[in-house]
Formats: structure tokens, C-alpha cells, sequence
């Protein structure tokens, strides 16, 4: 399958999703989810590395804690992600996300999200095989 | 939602008997078109709610409750320090996230002369947006100090004035904090963020009083009809954000040891007398001491900023109201005093005439209780209420409460059209983001005034002042 985000609705905030052949795909793709949540990823170019590594005892939280680790990153470098590469084995995550410093007259960036929630939280193989990975954030 | 499964105790009361694992019952304040037109999810989080351990009395939503992370928004639950819990969950991201309102002295006529100068130097003046950052960078020693201090913390450094203390919640500044549960990463994401707005529906907004309701406590708040007031709506910016992820994390994983069966992973909990449930009160209210100093940095910078157009405003604080707390306060239950755990989740304490821990000026009136509205249609004081205690733990209303999503919003209209039609109606916005101004949008909101007049119906806080936007700076 071709792999892609979409939001989904929340009545205050946003649900991210994104959907892969593989677990991996589909972390990637909530990634590019959580950028559109500020912008469109498309404008936003891949010029800097950061590596992000985490560990949970299960799917949906290491799902969370990568958002979360994002989302800190986000904050914490005025960063936004334009693509990932994302590894996992044993409920430990190892990825690297390219992106640049948020600009906001190119960016036109929309809102800061505050946290990744357990709200709708969910990681699962679907029918066909493929993956989905999904959760509300908090913006 | 299906208004069948409540029993209407009256008409803006509406009670759920609690059944299986419900402790309590849950009971929602609200007029039958609000409780027609709210999520079924209201009723099924604050169900969840009303089954933690040690709840007392029952699960409330307010008029303007929607569906929120474990918690409705809109939702009150008391807990005993004995067998009770405290919730990450049931407090929220952004933690002490309120609103606070300066006094003027000046008249919508004055404000009208310089309309456009005034909004284009607060707009420059207060950080706001994604990515903006404060002037302030604060060391590790300042930090804690911060953390343990809130408003005062501000005031001691320049930000503001004592007069100011007295108008804030917890006179300025929390006690309890503990700046040792505050992580490395919850310090880190506030190091920029001192004296910010944020995004999202955070604004600064120069109002003037439209409409009094209530001439005598209008009187004692010193407002009257055409007077100009400043609203800041806010909270812990980062810090708070990544302290609630933390520790909901952590409860979850916590929870099965406690005993605690969580119904939901976001009611994520742990038992008042636990390390881990001490950990986040200090953690939490020292996060309420972030938003506290933020909120007071901003006024600062906003008093700065009138005294360049308006040289002979004073702006003094009116009052200071946070929103997702836990708090420790003494309430009547079942005619005996107890000391309780508030958790407020997108409601306002709204402490009634009387009441020790309100300022002397106020203890007649009752408490300034400061519901922010949406850009175009306006916002309200309200004062506490007697009757309140009974109803709620002295809760009310928080705002108006979105009506749609975000993407749907921006589906619907654009940003630069809503700013020039706001504009046409004398009210002008300045914000960094015109997709943000659209996910904004007045009409994404529900109507703040049926959610303040139910209320007002229902004895949970009395309508004071309705204020309409004269200048909004939008994050």
C-alpha cells in the first residue's frame, strides 16, 4: 500500500493517523499527520537531523511517547518535521527526523500542540495487513 | 445526547443515577437545548469519572461541558485525601490555563482614537504564536524560584505590583509547589516560553462593557457600562504541556499496581496519599505557579504597552481565574466540613460572598468569575454564588466551548475574511496566523451566552457583565 496521514475528527482538538504497510511506515506517517496539524508538510524542507529514541511496554505507548517526543523537539527547537525514518524492535523505537527551524511567514504556522493524548490512542494491523497508528492530540 | 437517561431534578439540573461502577451519580448543569446539543461522550467520561476511587457527592459537568481526555472539559470531581485519587487526566495538559482581566480607567470613546496604534503595539509587544519566545530566559536557580513563587515570583522582579497578589487566586502563588517533580524536559520546553500567549484559542483582548447585569456587584468589581477592560487568556505555556504528559504516563503505567482499574487509559490516576500522587500535586502546582508568572509577565507587558499610546493608564488587576486545577479546599458535604481534592477540568472556581479566600473588597460581591467567549461575540463576569457551594464544590462555566473542529472550521471560512469582517464590526485582530484565525472562527464556538445564562439559571455563579472585543491579539 501507498503510505499516507489523514486527520480525523475531534470536537476541540485533532486526531492524527497514519497508515503503512508496516508498523514503521505507519509511525512515520502520524509523524507527517502532526506536522499538517501546523502547516502543510510539503513546505517544509528536510535541511536538519534530530534522532529520537524511546522505549514502552506496548504499541499504543510507544506510539504516544514517539508524538511526544516530537512534539518536544518541536518545542524545544522551534522544528518542523518533513520526513522520518523510524525502526522498531522490542517495544524500543530508534528514528531519525529531518526538518528545519519553523518559519513563520513561509510556514504560516496554524498552532502548537501541547501533548499527544490516550484519547482514540490505537495501533493495530488491519484486515488487509497493513498498519495504522493513531491518537488525539492536545492543541 | 439522550436526555432519557437522566432524571431533571430541575431545569437546569439533570442527574444520572449512578449504576454499575459508578460511585456517584453524575449530574450536568445546563438548559435542554445545551444538554440536546452536547456530545454523548459528556455523559459517558464524567460516568467514568463518577467510578474512581473516592469520589464525593457526584461527577458534574458545566453548562459548556464537551468532550475532552478522560475528563469531560467542563467537568468537576471532588476527591477524599483518605481514599481518593488525584488525576493528570482530570487537570489536563495545560495546566492552570485561565483567564485574567485588568481595569482600565479609560472609556471605549478613548480607546476608539487610537484604536488601530494600540493593537498594532500589543500585537508587537506580547509574544504569541507558534515558535515565539519570551524576553526572559531564566537560569536553574530563577527557575525554581519561578516554579515555587508564581505571580510574586514576577512581582519581587519587577513584573507588576504587590496590589496585584490580592486579585489573584491562592493570593499569586500556590503553595505546595515542588520544584524537585518538575523534570529536566518540563524545564527545557519553558526556557523561551516566559511571557508568552501560545496559540490555539489563547488571546489578549481590550473589551469594553457592552452590557451591566449586575449594577451593585458591577460597582464592587469597579466596572460600569462603556468601561475598557483587558482580558489575557492563558496558562503554564510548555512546562505544564509536558508535565501533564509525564505523569499521565506514569499513572497509567502505575495504576494496576494501586489497585486502581482505570475505565479509561486518560483517566490515568494515582492515590492522594501515594508518592506518585504527592509527586504530581507538587509537580502540578508548581506548574499553576508557571501560568501564574506568565500571566503576570504578560501583564506587565501589555500595562507597557498602553503606556506608549495611553500614557495615563493604570491598568490594575481585576482578578486572576485558573481553569484545570486540582485543588485543596474545605466544602460541606452532607452537612459536615471536609477537606477535598477540586478537580476542575475547563470550570472556574467561583467561591461565593463570604468566603475566607476572597480578597475583603470582594467578600460581599463574591468572586470574579472571568468566562472567555469567542473573538466576535464576547465574553462575560460573572460573581460567585452562595448557592454554588451546593452545586458544584463553588464551580462554574469556563467559556463557550467549540462547536465544531478545527478542520471543519477551516473548511468553512478563511482567515483574512473573518479579520476583515471583524474589522467592518470595529473589532480588529492581530495574530501571526490567518489559518489560526480561521480555526478560530466566532461561529466555531457555541453560544457563550446560553452557556453563561444556564449558569446563571442553574445558582452556579450570577451574570455581573457582558464584554464585547474592541482589539483581540490571537496566538
Amino acid at each position: 500500500m501507498i503510505p499516507r496521514w489523514e486527520h480525523f475528527r475531534h470536537e476541540a482538538d485533532i486526531g492524527v493517523r497514519g497508515l503503512g504497510a508496516t508498523r514503521e511506515a505507519a509511525f512515520e506517517q502520524a509523524a507527517l499527520a502532526l506536522t499538517a496539524v501546523l502547516t502543510d508538510p510539503e513546505r517544509v524542507a528536510p535541511r536538519t537531523s534530530v534522532r529520537i529514541v524511546c522505549s514502552a511496554p506496548d504499541d499504543a505507548l510507544l506510539f504516544c511517547d514517539w508524538l511526544n517526543a516530537l512534539i518536544f523537539e518541536m518545542a524545544t527547537r522551534h522544528m518542523l518535521f518533513a520526513r522520518c525514518e523510524v525502526r522498531i524492535a522490542d517495544g524500543h523505537l530508534d528514528a531519525i527526523a529531518w526538518g528545519e527551524s519553523v518559519d513563520v511567514d513561509r510556514h504560516l504556522p496554524a498552532v502548537e500542540i501541547k501533548g499527544a493524548t490516550f484519547t482514540e490512542l490505537d495501533v493495530r494491523r488491519l484486515p488487509d495487513g497493513s498498519w495504522r497508528a493513531q491518537c488525539v492530540v492536545d492543541v | 445526547m439522550d436526555l432519557s437517561r437522566f432524571e431533571q431534578r430541575s431545569e437546569h439540573e439533570w442527574l444520572s443515577p449512578a449504576h454499575g461502577r459508578m460511585r456517584v451519580p453524575v449530574v450536568i448543569y445546563a438548559s435542554r437545548e445545551l444538554m440536546q446539543a452536547m456530545d454523548a461522550k459528556v455523559l459517558e467520561q464524567a460516568t467514568n469519572v463518577a467510578s474512581l476511587p473516592g469520589i464525593v457527592q457526584a461527577s458534574y459537568a458545566m453548562p459548556d461541558a464537551h468532550w475532552g481526555y478522560g475528563f469531560p472539559i467542563g467537568g468537576v470531581a471532588a476527591f477524599d485525601p483518605g481514599d481518593g485519587v488525584v488525576s493528570a487526566g482530570g487537570v489536563g495538559f495545560d495546566i492552570s490555563c485561565g483567564v485574567r482581566t485588568l481595569l482600565t480607567g479609560l472609556r471605549r470613546d478613548d480607546i476608539l482614537r487610537v484604536q488601530s496604534r494600540l493593537a498594532d503595539i500589543l500585537f508587537a509587544r506580547i509574544p504569541a504564536g507558534v515558535g515565539s519566545t519570551g524576553e526572559l530566559h531564566l537560569s536553574a536557580k530563577e527557575m525554581d524560584a519561578m516554579l515555587t513563587g508564581g505571580a510574586r515570583w514576577a512581582v519581587e522582579r519587577g513584573y507588576g505590583s504587590e496590589a496585584d497578589l490580592a486579585r489573584i487566586e491562592e493570593r499569586g502563588s500556590m503553595h505546595g509547589a515542588d520544584p524537585k517533580a518538575v523534570s529536566k524536559q518540563a524545564r527545557r520546553r519553558q526556557r523561551d516560553e516566559m511571557g508568552t500567549l501560545g496559540s490555539g484559542n489563547h488571546y489578549l483582548e481590550v473589551q469594553h462593557v457592552a452590557e451591566v447585569f449586575d449594577a451593585a456587584v458591577a460597582a464592587a468589581y469597579g466596572i460600569q457600562a462603556g468601561d475598557v477592560v483587558v482580558s489575557i487568556h492563558c496558562g503554564s505555556r510548555g512546562l505544564g504541556h509536558q508535565i501533564g504528559t509525564e505523569f499521565l504516563r506514569e499513572m497509567l503505567i502505575a495504576a494496576p499496581a494501586a489497585g486502581i482499574e482505570l475505565p479509561d487509559r486518560e483517566l490515568a490516576c494515582a492515590p492522594l496519599a501515594s508518592p506518585l500522587g504527592q509527586r504530581y500535586l507538587g509537580a502540578m502546582r508548581a506548574a499553576i505557579n508557571c501560568a501564574l508568572a506568565n500571566r503576570q509577565i504578560l501583564t506587565h507587558l501589555t500595562r507597557d504597552a498602553f503606556r506608549k499610546v495611553l500614557p495615563d493608564a493604570r491598568l490594575p488587576l481585576l482578578y486572576d481565574v485558573s481553569h484545570n486545577t486540582c485543588k485543596e479546599e474545605s466544602h460541606v458535604v452532607e452537612g459536615r466540613k471536609r477537606r477535598l481534592f477540586v478537580h476542575r477540568k475547563g470550570a472556574t472556581r467561583a467561591f461565593g460572598p463570604g468566603h475566607p479566600e476572597l480578597p475583603a473588597e470582594f467578600r460581599e460581591a463574591g468572586q470574579p468569575v472571568l468566562i472567555g467567549g469567542s473573538m466576535g461575540t464576547g465574553s462575560y463576569i460573572l460573581s460567585g454564588l452562595a448557592t454554588g457551594m451546593e452545586r458544584a464544590f463553588s464551580s462554574a462555566c469556563h467559556g463557550a466551548g467549540r462547536a465544531m473542529s478545527r478542520h471543519e472550521a477551516t473548511r468553512r471560512w478563511q482567515g483574512r475574511a473573518i479579520v476583515d469582517e471583524l474589522a467592518g464590526r470595529g473589532i480588529l485582530i492581530r495574530s501571526p496566523s490567518l489559518r489560526g484565525v480561521a480555526e478560530e472562527a466566532p461561529l466555531a464556538y457555541k453560544d457563550v451566552s446560553a452557556v453563561v445564562d444556564a449558569a446563571d439559571a442553574a445558582g452556579l455563579a450570577r451574570k455581573v457583565a457582558r464584554l464585547e472585543p474592541l482589539v483581540c491579539v490571537k496566538g
